[in-house]
């Protein structure tokens, strides 16, 4: 079997192209992808359609893509505490889709699992209906929303193994998991790069065929609020 | 006049042993200070977290585990941790029983709008529009008026919906509101605070129980 295994982010990404779309898993600074983040940040990559729960925060993440002006549109659900994007998109720099985040993750999933799209009731008689299709179900409104692929998926997870399994950590799982089925080329950078068969079959969350090229890589994981109570 | 952790406090009296609640940004989070003695609840956060626990100590503190605002937090025990498609799947599924979220305007049919100021402010609705839509019940605490003096309890909503009929309940520094449809119902007023003051305060029908 040809190897998925990579050195780096550079190589995992050298497909990557400008205008391409490009989904970031994280939840915020939480459960990011940051060797992929870091490389894209160095490259001369422009014009990119971000699909991201947040896009960065607080300058940091997929903040420093706008920073650098790499980004034309973002597909997120939230740009509270995000100067750079909410910057950017009242200025008229950056196009911004608004999702609710359901919403987001379903069509990501749905794109994923090779769906044509799906109901929700999330949206109805809102800005997010507009244009949109309406149907009553069993006497209640639901709103069409349509699946969303993308050309690369950069992926952060705990564990990976050479096959691609991986396993999430706590609360960095977020979008991870559901992202890496929905492009045409998922990359993962993991905590810990493993041999096939070290992890359980039940302790996979995600099965390996949904990933094309993974490695190992060092990661920060920088705090956007630092909460802390007192000893007891 | 109720200060914002009085608000916070009587909010928690709307649980009830065994619920799951999810506390949206900023003042609903200070909700999980004040839940009853004798109550157990467990909270739900949308990033992918059932069983929230309190802001870790020094040592605990793990940069990925965190809530919905972003904060760090810790598991309490049974909690669980999954992906966001999962989370929303609990909250669209009718599986979450309380929503305590923030607000900009309700109106009297229960209307919510919370996510952006047209020409001001755009934050994005985050999870509010899918919490608000799918726990059984929408608690929203916010101030009764703007700044410049402007009721916030309105006949109809100004600024653009997060959600149609969903708000149940309302609580401000003023007292405790339902939405009845064509009125508002006020259940309880705060200290020192007089029927003829939240009348002027209300855009919207006020009546009393």
């Amino acid at each position: 079997m040809k190897s998925k295994v990579v050195a780096n982010a550079a190589e995992a990404l050298a497909g990557l192209k400008s205008g391409m779309t490009v989904m970031s898993g994280g939840f915020g600074l939480c459960g990011n992808p940051e060797a992929c983040i870091q490389h894209i940040a160095q490259s001369e990559l422009k014009d990119l359609t971000i699909v991201s729960n947040n896009c960065g925060n607080q300058g940091r993440g997929l903040a420093a893509l706008l920073k650098n002006r790499q980004v034309r549109k973002v597909i997120c659900s939230f740009i509270g505490g995000n100067p750079d994007l909410s910057a950017q998109y009242l200025a008229g720099e950056v196009e911004v889709e608004l999702n609710p985040q359901g919403t987001l993750a379903e069509r990501i999933r749905a794109a994923g699992a090779g769906l044509g799209g799906f109901f929700t009731p999330t949206g109805v008689g809102t800005k997010v209906a507009e244009g949109k299709e309406v149907r009553e179900i069993n006497g209640r409104k639901y709103l069409f929303e349509k699946p969303l692929h993308a050309d690369y998926a950069i992926v952060r997870a705990h564990i990976g193994d050479k096959f691609g399994n991986l396993r999430f950590y706590k609360t960095s799982r977020n979008f991870n998991p559901l992202m890496a089925t929905a492009a045409k080329v998922t990359v993962v950078e993991v905590d810990r790069l493993v041999e096939i068969g070290e992890l359980d079959a039940d302790d996979i969350h995600l099965p390996g065929l949904f990933v094309q090229h993974i490695f190992q890589a060092e990661h920060e994981n920088p705090i956007e609020h630092r909460t802390v109570r007192g000893a007891n | 006049m109720w200060s914002k952790a009085q608000i916070a406090q009587r909010a928690s009296k709307e649980l009830n042993d065994g619920d799951i609640v999810n506390l949206g940004i900023g003042l609903p989070t200070d909700v999980a200070n004040y839940v009853p003695e004798g109550i157990s609840v467990m909270f739900h956060s949308e990033n992918g977290l059932l069983g929230m626990g309190p802001f870790p100590t020094e040592e605990e503190l793990d940069p990925q585990i965190i809530n919905a605002g972003k904060q760090t937090v810790t598991l309490a025990t049974g909690a669980s941790t999954f992906d966001s498609s999962l989370s929303f799947a609990m909250i669209r599924g009718g599986h979450v029983d309380v929503a305590i979220l923030g607000g900009l305007e309700v109106s009297q049919c229960g209307d919510l709008a919370n996510w952006m100021v047209p020409g001001k402010m755009v934050n994005g609705m985050g999870g509010a529009m899918d919490l608000a839509n799918g726990a059984r019940k929408t608690l929203v605490l916010q101030t009764h008026t703007s700044k410049d003096g402007d009721s916030k309890l309105k006949a109809e909503l100004v600024l653009p919906a997060t959600a149609l009929g969903c708000v149940n309940r309302v609580i401000t520094e003023l007292g405790v509101f339902d939405c009845k449809g064509d009125h508002f119902l006020c259940l309880e007023l705060a200290e020192g605070v007089t029927q003829e003051e939240a009348r002027s305060k209300t855009a919207g029908e006020l009546r009393f129980a």
